[in-house]
């Protein structure tokens, strides 16, 4: 069949399976936007801002394991999504990002709205293409998706120069179906003598601990390491972004461990002797101080990505793969061993590990006549029973929301980790609504946060995507207010936000339903109130304790064993 | 310690900027690149020569691997190897006396003069760094108008090869 360029992209998106695209429409993309009009397989959603384009589509990512597509227009259309992107890329999340560029005999005239996206986004994309011609559309697109989705994901830029999309030259179009690159193939299998070792090691633990991350999530592993898991009774901890890669609420489950980490998984890190390392990249939220991360402990290493392994910490055992099957061919090595666990040590080992438990290091004072945030968190898991899909913004609340809700099950928890952008709460949860329309979703964030990209309220009422925001009001850039009071003296240099919107009234004036709870008596009623109403987005403001810190803390640099548990209960 | 790392990568437009902006972005050092298309016009060989500690090294063939773009690296300087550079210089070559120690010192090294003109020679000359280093040496300082260097080019000896066909 012989489509123009901008049929191709529109016929591909949907030839690919594409559900939506998040954008935001301009010159240089009208040719595609006039075939979206055409049809209605493609479903658009107008956003009020590109950076809230790529969180929705990351949003949507993340919530479901395909990738998130976006469409903006050249120039600062591009530049709009450069944070949404970088958000992305950090997170290792699959993304397809179309931007539109000039015509290619303007490129490099600084032409209106022109910017070079592919120079701009170089740094923070997996891989990125500027098309030069109609008959490579298909081809470049496909590349794009199948690099954003493959190996190690990551957000994929197509830069596409209007006359490429012209409607008037049409070429040949057929969905290609597969696509072969010899400078990318992923390893996807973990090479067997390295498997081997890492099972022998693995069941000659006296003091085992398994630190799973986001690897786990991406490569759809959860089964593979709860079977694992629990096949040799070994305790595990998440980072943040492998949180509901394993079950929280299971009692080898020893919670986060990092900087805002539980006592007992710090603890349990620092004093290991054998690591088993799954999917996750030794980020230094996670280790502190890298002289002094889990001294005692030999390291097994399992990940896609051969640029992680000892590139912050040196590993003993490294393993390249596809975590779920490496982890499956691990299970199969130690089912076959002759080696079996250690029973008595791993008694021991947990006789330790629940002893740190004990100090119930999550603890907060539950008599304030102030809300306390974690309480609203509490009550958030509670009442969608930890079956809610649940976003958030950056800083403090993002820390309550990882510790105290539980989650059961992958892609439900959706945080900003490695580039910590505020402002990715709220469009991210629009993806996910989309995504799961049946699904309860919550937004917890912050008042500072929200205000980055509030302008989605729009959009939320235009597609009718009902999420709940719960916005933990401190009136000061929370864990901006933390560093200061600990770092600086209480200096709070520029960290209290005045003349704060009334988030009610800002709420009702987009359409949607705002409650603002001041007593914590009063957040449990609100909160099911928020959820009964399932097809009005309610923005929930509670005035909390602005004097709560995120403990227990690790401050930067420090070791595991160098643990705040407050500010009454000192160093571990 | 100095290591040389070849590459066979895509020839596409901003392949090179990639390599450049990872070298940048990730503070490793470059000491010279050097890139050309292949027997094959679709592939480029680009010739990166620079330094830091095995695991600074490591982590820069980890992720030049890791760019799309790049098809097969090898960091030749494990291995026995041969490396070459290229310069063109040119001297103030005037008087009769001039011109015959520029003549004699070319010889000594196996350089060529390529062009002669009243007032200047270009003399070409192929070696390793440090012999191109000492040529410059050897020379005059006052007399040199201008060096052109093209940057290391390495190959494995023997069998080794990172041709597309082979091991």
């Amino acid at each position: 069949m012989e489509l123009n360029g901008a049929d191709i992209v529109v016929q591909f998106l949907k030839d690919e399976g594409v559900e939506y695209v998040f954008g935001y429409p301009g010159g240089a993309v009208l040719h595609i936007y006039d075939a979206l009009f055409k049809q209605e397989d493609v479903k658009h959603i107008l956003v009020r801002h590109e950076q809230g384009a790529t969180h929705a589509a990351d949003g949507y990512a993340r919530a479901t394991g395909k990738p998130g597509v976006v469409l903006v227009t050249s120039g600062p259309g591009a530049t709009n999504a450069i944070t949404g992107i970088a958000t992305a890329y950090m997170d290792s999340i699959p993304m397809v990002i179309i931007t539109g560029q000039v015509v290619t005999a303007y490129i490099g005239s600084d032409a209106f709205q022109e910017v070079d996206s592919v120079g701009i986004s170089r740094p923070c994309v997996k891989h990125n293409f500027l098309v030069k011609e109609a008959s490579q559309l298909a081809s470049t697109l496909k590349k794009a998706f199948y690099i954003a989705s493959t190996g190690r994901p990551g957000p994929v830029v197509v830069d596409i120069p209007k006359d490429i999309t012209d409607p008037s030259i049409k070429v040949p179009y057929e969905y290609p179906k597969d696509v072969s690159m010899r400078s990318y193939n992923p390893t996807v299998k973990g090479h067997p003598g390295q498997v081997k070792r890492a099972a022998e090691l693995i069941l000659s633990a006296k003091r085992p601990m398994i630190y799973s991350g986001g690897g786990v999530i991406l490569s759809g592993a959860d089964k593979e390491l709860i079977d694992f898991t629990q096949k040799l009774g070994y305790p595990i901890t998440n980072t943040l972004m492998g949180l509901g890669g394993y079950p929280g609420t299971d009692k080898q489950f020893v919670g986060m461990l990092g900087m805002h980490g539980t006592y007992e998984a710090n603890m349990a890190m620092h004093d290991c002797d054998v690591l088993i390392a799954v999917g996750a990249r030794f980020d230094d939220r996670v280790t502190g101080d890298v002289k002094h991360f889990c001294p005692h402990a030999k390291i097994i290493h399992i990940d896609i990505d051969p640029s992680s392994i000892s590139k912050n910490v040196r590993v003993d055992i490294p393993i390249v793969g596809d975590v779920k099957q490496v982890l499956s061919d691990l299970i199969g090595e130690i089912k076959s061993s002759k080696t079996k666990v250690d029973k008595d040590a791993l008694g021991k080992w947990w006789q330790q590990i629940d002893e740190w438990r004990g100090k119930d290091c999550l603890r907060y004072n539950r008599d304030s006549e102030l809300i306390k945030p974690q309480y609203v968190i509490e009550k958030l898991y509670e009442i969608t029973g930890g079956d809610a899909y649940v976003t958030s913004d950056v800083g403090q609340h993002q820390m309550w929301a990882a510790q105290f809700y539980k989650f059961k099950s992958p892609y439900h928890w959706i945080n900003s980790g490695g580039l910590g952008t505020m402002g990715f709460g709220l469009p991210s949860a629009i993806g996910a609504k989309l995504a799961h329309p049946d699904a309860d979703v919550a937004c917890v964030t912050g008042e500072a946060s929200i205000q980055m990209c509030i302008q989605e309220l729009s959009t939320a009422m235009q597609y009718m995507t009902p999420v709940k925001i719960l916005s933990l009001n401190n009136r000061y850039m929370g864990m901006v207010r933390q560093w200061q009071e600990f770092f600086y003296e209480s200096r709070y240099s520029h960290s209290y936000m005045e003349a704060l919107p009334d988030f009610v009234k800002l709420a009702e004036s987009y359409g949607h339903v705002g409650m603002r709870i001041e007593k914590p008596g009063d957040v449990e009623g609100a909160i099911r109130e928020a959820f009964a109403m399932k097809d009005r987005l309610v923005f929930l403001d509670f005035i909390t304790d602005k004097t709560e810190n995120v403990y227990p803390m690790i401050a930067a640099g420090k070791a595991h064993n160098q643990m705040h548990l407050s500010s009454e209960r000192d160093l571990a | 310690m100095r290591h040389i790392i070849s590459l066979i990568m895509e020839n596409e437009s901003g392949a090179l900027s990639r390599v450049a902006g990872l070298f940048s972005a990730r503070g490793y050092n470059i000491e010279s690149l050097t890139v050309a298309p292949t027997e094959d016009p679709s592939l480029s060989r680009m010739t990166i020569v620079t330094f830091g500690s095995e695991e600074i090294i490591e982590q820069i063939t980890k992720q030049l691997n890791k760019l799309v773009d790049v098809v097969k690296l090898a960091d030749i300087t494990e291995g026995n190897h041969i490396e070459r550079e290229l310069m063109l210089i040119k001297v103030r070559a005037t008087d009769a006396q001039q011109r015959s120690e520029m003549k004699r010192l070319t010889d000594i090294f196996r350089g060529r003069i390529i062009d002669v003109t009243d007032t200047t020679y270009v003399i070409e000359l192929t070696g390793t760094c440090e012999k191109l280093d000492a040529f410059i040496e050897a020379i005059d300082n006052d007399n040199i108008m201008e060096t052109v260097r093209s940057g290391v080019s390495g190959i494995a000896r023997g069998e080794k090869s990172l041709g597309l066909n082979t091991n």
